[in-house]
């Protein structure tokens, strides 16, 4: 895995003091040792956020363990009884985590919200041009596919199919991230992307 | 306990009273419910007969108000004085109200635009009001019971109230003088007493049917936390319904029996009532037969299960639709889930049990009685609110909301099942050249089409400066706190322009209609504000003391004696004006106290430099990170 600055050393923050009594903060900057209350949550990436590296492979069961950690530090049902100022820092915390849960929980938004802190940012679905002309075409394919599929059995095969397609290519974009190949990066999660879109629609096709 | 030992609401001198407690409340459409926990053991009040259920009834004659089994005893002889279900109408405006099926239930005034207002007894009301009555009633019966104060409450809603019914929820509240600790969702509710009592983990489905509206949500319980995964509902489809299509029929007899009569909203009511009493038998027994008398004139009307099967099939068969969507929003099939609950009166309908039985290919699961399982859920959440606790809930927007765009297409910025609270902002720009305005119109719902959804605010942001089409930039940010209510805010990003409102609800209360409400309902919310407010400053103070405390025993010989001296003269002040019930003074005192102490403060800083140097880098390497992350274009949220 290439080497991401580690986030434990990016979190003390150190520097401020606490808002409510000037005391000093605990080790995450989160709450003041010395009268106890919540601080303003401060500007940090995602993964940091959580405190894990800063990689595409993540552990989703350790992903989801740090959430529940920490929004049950943060959320504002642990506040409703304080004061107010504490009350909206609980509530900006607990929506900077949900944020930065549903980011890092979904593989496409995963890879591009890397992508965008490694520098090399996607265009949104709006202005893409889309120049790769394989991608395109197998899109179109699956699509045609899928219009195809007259009865429920074919057309769950089609979304089977592509699922499986999607875990092919999650995989090949961890190899990518992992290597720092930025470009193949970048073309493996606009495939993801695609497939991942195929897989929604053809399910919400199927909604009552 | 002797009535006389009550205080009027907001008169009881507070040293004298016990302390007070915080309730959980289920507003039900047919029947609410109060219920209170203490060390996690929760429990419904009762009335002297033993009754949990208070009928969502209230009765008005002149001079005088019941809510209850009188009201709804009252039904038939007076249903022009009775006003039920409704919740049904709770956020409706007068246009949109049309879309009520039960509509003929109510005699409507509908002459005064925005929010709907209801004909009862000679009087006008609207349904914030009938429902503030019906909480003041819950909460009289708790003060009564717990022989306490009670000025607080968790409150439970469907999970699918959109912005408009959730608000006018809190308003009924604070009419009824109660501050809302929380609005909780009902399946949400049912989980958490189901997780706490009988210690349930893995992914719950929990099927919700009251007596009007309907929720499904599914739940993942996991070392104490309760995360929602995704929810769905309808707010039109419940017990009521089933009772209409009994009523229906029963009318249609009549017609075939005695020719047809003219009915009125009343008859509606009585024949409603009767239906409610047919089907609530029919859950017992095979077959029965009920009088229907209306307009002086007698008819009989016999019913068994397999033609009242028949009858209310479509409504059930319409859960069992949503329940299955609900699933795939999740990503699961049946067999992945760990149980089922049932919640709700309706769920007693055999035939709802067994649809739910074969769908979900399992028993469900009754252990908490479905009528009570969300106000115990609710006290639980109050408990935990204002005592702390182990447990976490952790639920989702169950609407997408999104804005309006050209052609009258909706643009998504909270997708439905995106967890709450959340702040997300999208860019939008301008379509013609100069154009110097922008309508934003908020709406909430599934569908492509602005007119298909529920249409929550709109506000115009103004003062853009001219530029050419597409080149201004609007970025609107939509929040939605814990409770579920959204926050929309606009802003120009090239000028800084910005403007920002609290979605009220375009069939809501104006500000000025909610304020002479408050006044005419007994004063005691104001009492609860003021109160409230003098508290809060009365904890910051206290809170600012202790603070000051802590940093002159650890850092005292920072200062000089005459600074010590100075400090100590500002904070005696404060604890003397802290007694005091005027909250003003214990303000300036504070701000006083903190500019006494800012030279100390920036000493102890000082202490601290190097630390704060190192710092500056931190964040400044974070904002550009960040500044990365917000390069993202709006768009790509898939």
């Amino acid at each position: 895995m290439t080497a991401q600055p580690a986030p434990t050393s990016d979190r003390a923050p150190a520097s401020a003091a606490c808002w409510s009594c000037s005391g000093t903060l605990d080790r995450d900057g989160l709450f003041c040792e010395s009268c106890g209350a919540l601080q303003p949550p401060r500007i940090v990436d995602h993964f940091v956020r959580f405190g894990l590296p800063a990689a595409f492979d993540i552990a989703i069961p350790a992903l989801d363990r740090r959430y529940f950690e920490l929004q049950r530090r943060m959320h504002p049902d642990r506040f409703a009884a304080r004061l107010p100022k504490e009350r909206e820092y609980s509530l900006q915390h607990a929506a900077n985590l949900n944020d930065a849960f549903q980011t890092l929980k979904a593989p496409v938004r995963r890879a591009e919200y890397l992508l965008a802190l490694k520098g090399r940012p996607m265009r949104g679905s709006g202005q893409e041009t889309v120049d790769d002309e394989e991608i395109l075409v197998h899109a179109m394919a699956m699509r045609e596919a899928l219009a195809e599929a007259n009865t429920p059995a074919a057309a769950d095969a089609v979304v089977a199919d592509a699922c499986a397609q999607f875990e092919r290519v999650t995989k090949d974009l961890a190899a990518a991230f992992a290597a720092n190949d930025l470009a193949a990066a970048a073309r493996q999660t606009l495939r993801l992307k695609y497939l991942d879109k195929f897989v929604e629609d053809a399910r919400e096709r199927r909604r009552p | 306990m002797s009535l006389l030992q009550i205080h009027e609401p907001g008169k009881t001198p507070l040293p004298h009273a016990r302390k007070s407690i915080a309730v959980g409340i289920d507003l039900g459409t047919t029947n609410s419910l109060v219920a209170v926990s203490e060390n996690n053991k929760p429990l419904v009040l009762r009335d002297a007969h033993g009754h949990g259920l208070v009928p969502s009834a209230v009765l008005y004659q002149s001079g005088s108000m019941h809510v209850g089994e009188l009201a709804r005893a009252a039904l038939q002889d007076h249903p022009e004085r009775v006003v039920v279900s409704i919740k049904r109408l709770m956020g409706r405006g007068a246009e949109d109200v049309m879309r009520v099926a039960d509509q003929l239930q109510y005699e409507l005034d509908t002459s005064s635009g925005g929010m709907v207002r209801v004909k009862v007894g000679g009087r006008v009301l609207t349904p914030v009001e009938i429902s503030g009555h019906i909480l003041e009633e819950l909460r009289g019966r708790a003060e009564r019971t717990l022989n306490r104060e009670v000025r607080q409450a968790v409150i439970t809603v469907p999970a699918h109230f959109d912005d408009g019914a959730r608000t006018a929820t809190k308003d009924a509240a604070k009419l009824a003088g109660l501050q809302v600790l929380r609005l909780v969702n009902e399946p949400t509710a049912a989980a958490l007493a189901y997780g706490l009592d009988k210690g349930a983990e893995g992914t719950y489905a929990i099927y919700d049917l009251g007596g009007g509206t309907f929720d499904v949500s599914v739940l993942r319980l996991e070392m104490g936390v309760f995360q929602v995964l995704a929810t769905g509902g309808h707010v039109q489809l419940g017990g009521d319904d089933f009772d209409r299509a009994v009523a229906e029929h029963f009318l249609h007899d009549r017609t075939r029996m005695i020719g047809a009569d003219k009915v009125t909203s009343g008859d509606v009511k009585r024949t409603m009532a009767v239906a409610r009493q047919a089907r609530e038998h029919l859950t017992e027994h095979e077959t029965g037969s009920w009088p229907l008398e209306l307009a002086g004139r007698l008819t009989w009307h016999s019913l068994d299960q397999a033609t009242l099967n028949t009858l209310i099939a479509p409504k059930v068969e319409q859960t069992i639709e949503i329940a299955r969507s609900v699933l795939a929003d999740a990503r699961l099939d049946p067999p992945d889930l760990t149980g089922v609950v049932l919640v709700g009166g309706a769920t007693r309908t055999p035939l709802v049990r067994k649809r739910v039985a074969e769908f979900f290919g399992r028993a469900p699961l009754t252990d908490i009685d479905p009528d009570e399982v969300v106000a115990l859920g609710a006290a639980l959440q109050a408990e935990a609110l204002t005592r702390g606790s182990d447990a976490l809930l952790l639920d989702v927007t169950p609407l997408s909301l999104g804005l309006e765009t050209i052609g009258g297409l909706v643009e998504r910025v909270v997708p439905r099942n995106t967890p709450i609270p959340v702040s997300l902002a999208q860019e939008f720009t301008t379509y013609q050249d100069g154009q110097t305005a922008m309508a934003i119109h908020v709406v909430q719902g599934e569908r492509e089409l602005v007119a298909e959804n529920r249409s929550l605010a709109r506000f115009d942001l103004r003062g853009i400066p001219p530029m050419t089409a597409g080149a201004a930039r609007i970025r609107v940010l939509f929040s939605v706190d814990a409770d579920g209510l959204l926050t929309v805010s606009a802003e120009e990003v090239t000028s800084g322009l910005r403007q920002q409102v609290a979605v009220k609800p375009s069939y809501g209360l104006s500000d000025g209609e909610m304020a002479d409400m408050l006044r005419a309902s007994i004063e005691h919310a104001k009492d609860d504000m003021t109160e409230r407010l003098l508290r809060e400053a009365r904890v910051d103070a206290e809170r600012l003391l202790l603070a000051i405390d802590g940093a002159l025993r650890s850092d005292g010989n920072l200062l000089s004696e005459g600074e010590r001296r100075e400090i100590d003269h500002q904070m005696g002040a404060l604890r003397r004006v802290m007694v005091g019930t005027d909250r003003t003074p214990i303000l300036d005192r504070v701000d006083t106290l903190n500019i006494a102490t800012e030279a100390f403060a920036a000493r102890r800083m000082d202490r601290g430099i190097q630390q704060a140097l190192a710092g500056v880098s931190v964040s400044a390497l974070a904002d550009r990170l960040e500044a990365g992350e917000g390069t993202r274009p709006p768009g790509a949220t898939k």
